[in-house]
Formats: structure tokens, sequence, C-alpha cells
């Protein structure tokens, strides 16, 4: 019982991460296509505005999934991470390239380093989610033994539920960004990026489902027992959901309700991680390790379970208050450039 | 050779990660002394000076948020052992520490981005939950480090972990000593290191207003801080005579067990005892027991695969000491001007010193992290783990370790250069209609 309370904990970061985490690397690769010129620029301006005041608070969410995943879950843990070694260092240089570049191409704007920072920052922003999408691949296909180090170091990752999941990361996130930055620009008033990003979620969000669903005859054949669970039970309601909502956020951007295509976009990507711990229940690492199995002892899960307690009582209302004032323009957009100070006041 | 690699990228990370530790607890207290001054003065100087270094603590908590994912990714790829075995201990620690970098990114953005859209007092308020959310944050993180020194609450049979109590756990003996003097080292780096950033600038001759205010806050509450860490500093080595003796017996190179245990400063340790250096007779025992024939545990009590690599933490150990002290006497000197005749001493050779105290500080942190980390080798849980059971037995660590080197060392100069960019460039105009006060 306290096990699975500690498991949905873990499936609750991991969601939070996949659709605020992802939309933020997914800003990072219309930042990468957004072009040159003036256009271009507004774009990339457009994308910093939206996303400037919130983009650390979506990454402390990885940070959440580990520490919950380390507590709760000790052993599995340490066999995820000692196995998946390789794609997870390539995550860590994504994530180290991709924060730096972002935290300092506020003060790059106008010099010779502008372009190869922002080249860094796109690139950071695919490779980063596909590497993280493949440990989660790896372990859905059950390839991670209990051990340290005990799984292949190459086709833990490198293989084809790995490499779909991988994509799948990247696309949703892309996505979701093009959604919500649609949905930012329309308030804005920035008539003609909104509908830009109409264009772009829509091609997006057609990839996206294609992808979600292309991976289905993949999982198939590589991993059959994840297939079985999407596609029966509670697998099947949270597969069902996904398409049935992510349908009908097509729908609401292609008939610009942009603001409530934001709520049913992150919903359509949050029944897919769903989906997937539902499919995987009641194992932890398959084929063979359960959550139970897995479960920290009690006294661990219960000061766990305080420190939720405490979680929800103070950081929920905070990112409350920080998406608010965000959301209603009470924050400001960006630090101004560093060299336009005067211009800003 | 893996294990070396394991050990040198942790250290790697770690280093880095703990100077934006400093500054992210100390910092933002300088941010909001400033901004507090403006509220209650009026004087719109100390408006410039905040907002300013709101941008900068921007910089740095990005880099540090990297930084700080990096470590937790580390502490499961490079000692799965340890993180396997113990992560139940110790875990809540880390849940508590998650919640209050959640706390501190959340205000840091509300604070940052909030500026003249805020009202001036909702814009205070939002960042008094950073240093506060700063400080919880590392204090949890020493719980964790406090625990490896100090392991308790919970029991270990035939190598199963098992009564577990967390709190026992995160209160441990080594958690209040090891707290106390790092946010002391804190307030010193930040403190020091954003004095010697202007002091810089007054060597090269700008002398206005602006760079002698933004000089003395920080200066004057690093200053205040340095004597009393010396005082911290005796309270934690004493605690590790008591509870870790080879450690202290490695930071002091005494190869033997001996009542009148000397004291060296200098000099190098082999075969079993420090050749060069100046002798102080009896000394060691009169600073560990407080009495001169007291005796002092040599490395000779443990066998030699569980004793640590004494130079480099004797050697670690006298460089924080030695910069301590000169940090302690440098604030003395400006704390005595300061209250006699209130004024910053603007000669060269005092500028000079606030210029060389910055880096110094960073010095003395690193070098004490290095003393605490290395003394207490071969273990990674003092008694009970060793450090090589710990790590990974995946290869290709060593290739991991020279990558990432290199990213670690392009943040490094990406940050500083973000940094020198924001100070080039114009200060922060006057708000319309506000004169500055001259």
């Amino acid at each position: 019982m306290l096990a699975t309370l500690a498991a949905l904990l873990l499936v609750a970061g991991l969601t939070a991460y996949a659709v605020l985490g992802g939309a933020d690397f997914g800003t990072g690769v219309w930042d990468l296509t957004a072009g040159r010129g003036r256009r271009g620029e507004r774009v990339r301006a457009l994308l910093r505005t939206c996303m400037g005041p919130v983009w650390e608070a979506n990454h402390v969410w990885l940070i959440f999934t580990l520490v919950v995943f380390w507590t709760s879950f000790p052993e599995a843990f340490a066999s995820v991470m000692s196995t998946m070694y390789i794609p997870l260092f390539l995550a860590a240089a994504g994530i180290i390239l991709r924060g730096s570049s972002y935290a300092f191409r506020v003060h790059t704007g106008g010099t010779r380093f502008e372009n190869p920072t922002a080249l860094a920052f796109g690139l950071a922003s695919i490779l980063t989610p596909f590497f993280l999408g493949t440990v989660v691949g790896g372990v859905a296909s059950g390839r991670v033994p209990l051990g340290n180090a005990a799984g292949d170091p190459l086709t833990a990752w490198w293989n084809p539920t790995s490499v779909a999941v991988g994509i799948l990361a990247v696309v949703t996130g892309a996505y979701l960004a093009a959604v919500f930055t649609a949905a930012d620009a329309r308030r804005l008033g920035e008539g003609d990026l909104a509908e830009s990003f109409r264009i772009r979620a829509l091609i997006a969000g057609v990839l996206a489902g294609a992808v979600a669903l292309g991976a289905l005859p993949v999982l198939h054949g590589d991993a059959p027992a994840l297939f079985d669970g999407l596609v029966h039970g509670l697998g099947l309601v949270a597969v069902i959901a996904s398409v049935v909502v992510g349908g009908a956020t097509l729908w609401l951007v292609a008939t610009r309700r942009a603001s409530l295509a934001r709520w049913t976009g992150a919903a359509a990507v949050a029944a897919i991680a769903v989906g997937w711990a539902v499919a995987q229940h009641p194992y932890l690492l398959p084929p063979d390790v359960t959550v139970a199995d897995a479960a920290a002892p009690d006294a661990t899960l219960w000061a766990l379970m305080g420190a939720a307690v405490l979680f929800v009582a103070v950081v929920v209302p905070s990112l409350v208050l920080l998406y608010r004032l965000s959301l209603t323009g009470r924050l400001g957009h960006d630090l101004p450039p560093a060299d336009d100070a005067s211009a800003h006041a | 050779m893996d294990l070396i690699a394991a050990r040198n990228l942790q250290g790697l990370s770690l280093g880095f990660h703990i100077i934006l530790v400093c500054f992210g607890v100390a910092f933002p207290v300088f941010v909001l002394t400033m901004e507090g001054l403006w509220l209650r003065t009026g004087d719109d100087l100390y408006r410039r000076i905040a907002r300013r270094w709101s941008k900068a603590m921007v910089i740095l908590f990005a880099v540090g948020v990297v930084s700080g994912t990096i470590l937790s990714f580390e502490l499961g790829i490079l000692w799965p052992g340890f993180m396997g075995k113990y992560g139940d201990v110790f875990g809540f620690a880390f849940g508590l520490e998650g919640t209050s970098f959640f706390v501190e990114a959340i205000f840091v953005a509300i604070y940052a981005y909030g500026w003249d859209r805020l009202s001036k007092r909702a814009h205070f308020l939002a960042g008094l939950p950073i240093p506060i959310a700063g400080l919880f944050g590392s204090l949890f993180v020493i719980a964790v480090n406090g625990w490896m020194n100090n392991p308790v609450g919970f029991t270990e049979v035939n190598g199963v972990v098992g009564d577990i109590q967390p709190l026992q756990a995160l209160f441990n003996g080594f958690f209040w000593h090891e707290l106390v003097h790092m946010l002391l080292a804190a307030f010193m780096v930040a403190g020091f290191m954003t004095a010697s950033v202007y002091a810089v600038a007054m060597l090269r001759g700008r002398r206005d207003r602006l760079t002698r205010i933004a000089l003395v806050v920080p200066l004057t509450i690093a200053c205040l801080v340095a004597p009393v860490q010396l005082l911290v500093g005796d309270w934690a080595a004493r605690t590790v005579v008591a509870d870790q003796p080879v450690k202290l017996a490695a930071m002091e190179g005494l190869g033997r067990t001996q009542a009148y245990a000397p004291w060296h400063l200098g000099g190098w340790y082999s075969d079993g005892q420090v050749h060069g250096g100046i002798a102080i007779p009896d000394m060691l025992s009169l600073l560990t027991h407080h009495d001169p024939s007291a005796v002092v545990q040599g490395l000779d009590s443990v066998p030699p695969e569980d004793q640590p690599p004494v130079n480099v933490v004797r050697i670690a150990f006298q460089l924080m000491v030695i910069v301590g002290s000169g940090l302690a006497l440098l604030a003395v000197i400006h704390l005595w001007t300061w209250w006699r005749r209130r004024r910053l001493i603007t000669r060269r050779w005092f500028l000079l010193a606030i210029a060389a105290a910055g880096p110094g500080a960073i010095v003395a942190l690193e070098s004490g992290w290095v003393t605490t980390e290395v003394g207490r080798q071969p273990w990674i849980v003092y008694n009970l783990m060793r450090t090589s059971d710990a790590a990974t037995r995946a290869g290709g660590i060593p290739v991991v370790w020279i990558l990432l080197g290199v990213v670690y060392l392009g943040l490094a100069i990406g940050a500083v250069w973000a940094l020198r960019r924001l100070a080039k460039s114009p200060p922060e105009p006057p708000l319309p209609g506000m004169a500055e006060a001259s």
C-alpha cells in the first residue's frame, strides 16, 4: 500500500516532467527552426518570453522524480542509473549545455557567440529528452536487471522500444510547446505569431499522434508484455483517453481556442505517461522486480510521505502563484538584455 | 582507474556546485539588504544595485540548477552500491532538499522577473523565501554528508540494513557543526567574492558612491562572519577528534599514537612522520584536547589500507586554516576602522587584499571540503562501506570523466563571461523623477 503510494508519487513526478519539462525542451525545437532575420528574432523572443519565468521550476520536476525514486526504491534506482550510464551522461551533458546557454544567451545577443549558443541550445533541447526517453523505454521493455551495472550498457537503451520512446518524448514536447506558445502569443496580442504557432501545433500534433500510435506495433514486436498492458484494461483506457483528448486538442487548436487547448494538450501527453505506468504495473523493473519487492522499509516510506505532504503544502501554492503571475503577465517577460537596459526602463 | 575517475568526476562536480551553493544561500541576502535599504531610505542607488545583482543571481542560480541536477544523476550512476544499500536511510533528507530547491526556483523567478511589475512590498516579500529555501536546501544536503561521516539511525546485521529511523539519521552527530561551518563559509565566499569584484573596479579608478556601497555591504557581512568561523572550525575539529580520529591524524600528519603530540606547520608526510616544516611540541595535544599531556590517536591505530592519503588531506587542511586566518585578520582590520572611523580603507594595499580575499575564500572552501571528503577515505560511509564497494561496475567512466570535465570547463567559462558582460553593461538607469542622492 505504502509502496504503491510511493510509486504513484514517482509517476506523478515523471508525468509533470514529461508535460512541463517536455514543453520546455520543445521550445528548443522551435527555437532551432525559427529561421533567420527579423521574423526569426521575433519567434525566439516570444519563446523566451513564454518560458523565461517558469523554466527553472519546470526542471526541478526531474530532481523531484530522481529523489522519490532513490528514496523509495533505492536498489532499483541504483540498477537503472548504473546500467543506463551512457544515455544518462549524454542527457546530463545536454542539460548542462542547455541550461547554461539559456542562462547566458540573454547576454550573448548581438555578440559573435549568439549563433553558437543558439545552436547548442537547440541541439541540446532535442538530444536531452531523446536520451531520457531511451532510458524509460529500456526500463519499460524489461532490459534493466537488478544489480550494479548488471544490464547491457548498449542494448539496454539502444533498442526499438527505447528509440520509439525517445522520439515520442521529443515530438510530444515540441507539440506541447507549440500549443502553449500559440496560447501565450494570443494573450500577448501577437496575432501573426499566434497563427504561425497554430500551424506548428497542428503539424506537431499530427506527428506526435502518429509517433504514439506508430510505437504500438514496435512494442508488439519488441516488448510484448508492455504492449499487452496497453491494449487491455486500464492501460487501454489511458491509450483511448490520450487519442480522444489529443484529437480534441487538434480541433481546439484548429478552431483557435488556444487557451483551452493548453489543458487538453497537457492531458493527452499525461495520459501516455500514465498509460505506460499502468501497463507495466505491478512491475517496477519488468520482467521480475515488482513495486512491492523494490520498496524501501516502511519507516522510510512514511518519512517520504511526510515530506510529500510538506511538498504539497508549500510547493503547490507557490507553483500556483508562479503560474498565475506568469499567465496574467505580472512577471517581466524577459530580463532585459544587458546592453539594452536603458531601452527597457 | 575507474574508481579514481569516478572520484575525480564526483569531486569536480561537487567542487563546482559548492561555489554556487554559497551564492545561492548568501547572495540573495545581499540583494534583499540592498532592496531593503532602498525601501527604507528611498535612495535610488540601492535599487539600482539590487536590480543589477538580481540579474547576477539569476545567472548563478541557473548554473546551480544545472550542476545540482548533474549531481543527483551522478549519485546513482557512479555510486550504485552506496545508493542501493543506504538510499532509504538518508533519502528522506533529499526529499526535503528537493522541496526547498523547488521553492527557491519558484521565488527566484518571481523576484527576478517581478521588478517594476509587482508592488514594492510584494516584490520584497517575494524575495524573502529565496535565502530561507537556500538555507534549508543546504541544511538537508549537509545532513547527508554528516551522515556519511557519522552513520546513525539504522542497524546493519550481516550486511542488511534495518530499523531505519530517518529523523535520527538526519540529525546525526556531524550535522550541526558541518551546517554552521558551511553556512558561515557561504557568507564568506559570496561576501568576499562580491567585494573583490568592486575592489578591482576601485583599483581601476572607479570610485563613485555606487562602487563603494556595493563593496562595503558584502565586505562587512563577510567580515562579521570570518572571525566566528575560526571558533566554529575549532568545534568541528574537536568533533573529528572524538569521532574520526584517523581523519584527524591525517589532517595533522600524526603517524604514531602519542601523548604530548607536536603540531607541524608545513612539511611533507612520509614513513610515519612529517619531514621539514616547523614543529611546536605538545601543541597538537593542546589544540585537540585542550591539554598538553593528552594522548592523540595516530594513523598507526588502523591498518594501512584503512588510512586516507595523508598529504592531500594535510595540505588541504593547512591551506584552509592559513587562508581562513588571513581572512579573519583582514576582517578585524576592516571592522576596526569601520567601527572607529566609519570609513572604508581605500589604500591600494587594502583594496588589493580585498581583491585577493574573494578567490582566497573559494580556496579555503574547496580545501575544507577536500579535507573532510578525502579524509574520510577509504570509506564512503565511515567504517561501514568502502568507496570501492560503492562504485559502479560499468566501464568507460574515465572517458565520461574527461568529456564531462570539458563540459564543466565550458560552463565555468560561460558563467564568468556572462557575469563580466553584465558588469560591463551600463548601470541601471535611475527611476524617472528620482534624483540620486549624493
